[in-house]
């Protein structure tokens, strides 16, 4: 337990004074991301859904929060909030309908629900369609933090972060999340003890949603931008990739799973090798699959209790 | 004299596209017995137990607990109303602890579980009691083992310290000795005996030495539909429960069987008696 206090002190201070070291922007980015990885693996993880979907909840995360930036003039924190809630709400409808079904019925569910999402907002006019809401105004933190200062809004996204990660920690270390271990471990038994499993799944996915549309709505703040890529399935693929590279059901591994796949395209991105870009995540996706399934943090683990354990 | 029974089934069918898998039954379980739905493969003793537990759902017929009509309920809310079941394979939950375990089934009634927001320190409260199960099933100093690692017979311990948990009126148990070695099946067959005080259980199972040692009343299912019903001497007697177990040719072999089944039987009531 000191031990597991200790890194989180150290890792705090590292994501203190990283910004002086490496690009904000860079950063805030992979914040983003690994906190849409840690809201995917509270389901994947730790109550065995895959969702197939889940980039839908960081489009309209963004979409809420971009539209609204741009044409309420809300203060960032509350056009987040809206944004946070409008994707949970999304996930309430969604979830219900996806929770009936399971394994890869479960899958298809929510993928078919976020092409659907997709579509109208390809249509939609608030959305700028392709072209996407551009230019959205950062604004000033309660009125009073001028958020266009990259190191200010650097530390915006890092709270935002932590608050996210940390009610992940806690939803899994919960009475709620004990429950979920259970139906994660077999759902009939969890069935026969009177849990209506169901209703937890829903819940647990809701959770989810809603830290997923908190992300993408810091994202959007972030670049200022919210567009159709969030939304593609492109992006629900993607955050199933860090999730399982980094190592799902493991506290740090979508953590890990996204600052991997993050950097990587972001070498990539301005070389030669741009254009390879996809064959190259599926090349990993595919040595992940078959070398090391549990993860780089999983394996790590594994690793560590062998040797010291 | 409804009201001696608490559960019934009245002209339970379950139907698979044409097949009947259940056909008419009648069960009716006294309050505070051990009931054992015995037949041979394929008799419908796992359909009639998954419709009990609402696993299935009846093509026709009622079932009722303590007269009242449950036929449509959910299994959840079934297990609200103190029916509990147990699997045919271990039904565990391997990577928590087996102090975990017993305490996902208590937690039920704390009202807590929704509460994502609440450290699970608050579930502490429970050990007491969680460990008050697990000694009476002879786990306590497994309390802190990941379950996967515990051996076949303990699992099932589990299972039963688990299902005590909800305190249950009722239990339904599904094959407990299945794939058990011998010491491991006494084992449970005396931990079955010592959890029936004040509860009633039904349960289906293949040993019929611990059925002989075990039930007050034996209901034989043959196709789908009751063969016979009575004691283990009444029922071991019945030609028509041989021929449906060891086809028509019941030979001597399987006759001096069931005399030795019953004989140890027999013996073993008299040790309880002693």
């Amino acid at each position: 337990m000191i031990k597991i206090n200790k890194l989180y002190l150290f890792l705090i201070v590292i994501a203190l004074v990283a910004p002086s070291l490496v690009y904000p922007v860079f950063l805030m980015k992979l914040l983003c991301f690994a906190l849409f990885a840690c809201a995917f693996n509270l389901l994947l993880g730790f109550v065995g859904l895959l969702s197939f979907g889940h980039a839908v909840f960081l489009g309209t995360g963004g979409y809420i929060t971009g539209y609204l930036m741009l044409h309420t003039g809300l203060t960032p924190e509350l056009g987040i909030l809206a944004g946070t809630l409008g994707a949970g709400l999304l996930g309430a409808v969604y979830g219900k309908l996806a929770v009936k079904r399971e394994g890869i019925y479960f899958a298809m569910v929510t993928l078919a629900l976020a092409q659907l999402a997709f579509f109208f907002y390809l249509q939609a006019p608030f959305t700028g369609g392709e072209d996407g809401l551009q230019g959205v105004p950062r604004g000033a933190l309660f009125g009073l933090i001028d958020l266009n200062d990259n190191f200010a809004m650097y530390y915006f996204v890092l709270a935002i972060f932590i608050f996210g990660f940390w009610l992940v920690q806690r939803t899994v270390h919960s009475p709620f999340g004990q429950i979920l271990k259970a139906i994660r471990e077999n759902e009939p038994r969890a069935v026969s003890l009177g849990y209506n499993v169901n209703d937890y799944k829903w819940v647990a996915f809701i959770i989810s949603s809603a830290l997923a549309g908190l992300a993408g709505s810091t994202k959007t703040l972030v670049f200022q931008l919210a567009s159709l890529t969030d939304v593609h399935w492109h992006m629900s693929g993607e955050v199933v990739l860090m999730t399982l590279l980094g190592g799902m059901g493991t506290i740090f591994g979508p953590l890990v799973g996204a600052g991997v796949v993050i950097s990587i395209q972001n070498m990539l991105s301005g070389g030669e090798l741009g254009n390879y870009i996809h064959i190259i995540m599926g090349l990993i996706f595919i040595v992940c699959v078959l070398a090391f399934r549990s993860g780089i943090v999983g394996e790590f683990q594994k690793l560590v209790k062998k040797n010291f354990g | 004299m409804s009201a001696d029974y608490v559960l019934e089934t009245r002209n339970l069918v379950k139907e698979f596209k044409g097949f009947t898998a259940v056909d008419d039954v009648n069960l009716q379980v006294e309050r505070g017995t051990i009931h054992a739905l015995i037949g041979p493969n394929g008799a419908g003793k796992t359909t009639v137990f998954n419709l009990l537990t609402k696993f299935l759902t009846p093509s026709r017929g009622t079932i009722l607990y303590n007269g009242e009509d449950i036929t449509y309920m959910k299994s959840a809310a079934i297990a609200r109303k103190g029916i509990v079941r147990s699997f045919q394979i271990s039904a565990v939950f391997p990577h928590l602890s087996v102090l975990e375990n017993v305490r996902i089934a208590l937690q039920r009634k704390e009202g807590n579980s929704f509460h994502f927001w609440k450290s699970e320190k608050v579930l502490q409260k429970l050990d007491a009691r969680a460990l008050e199960l697990l000694d009476e099933v002879g786990l306590k100093g497994y309390a802190n083992t990941v379950t996967v690692d515990l051996p076949y017979g303990r699992k099932r311990a589990l299972e039963i310290a688990t299902t005590l948990a909800l305190d249950p009126e009722m239990l339904l148990l599904d094959e407990p000795t299945q794939g058990m070695g011998h010491e491991d099946v006494s084992v449970v067959a005396d931990l079955i005996k010592k959890v029936s005080a004040n509860r009633t259980i039904l349960m289906v199972e293949h040993n019929l030495h611990v059925v002989a040692q075990l039930a007050d009343k034996i209901t034989v299912l043959q196709r789908g539909a009751i063969l016979t019903e009575g004691d283990y001497a009444t029922v071991s007697q019945d030609p028509r429960v041989r021929e449906a177990y060891m086809g028509v040719e019941a030979d001597d072999e399987v006759a001096n069987a069931i005399a030795a089944e019953t004989a140890a039987a027999n013996a073993a009531k008299k040790e309880d008696v002693a």
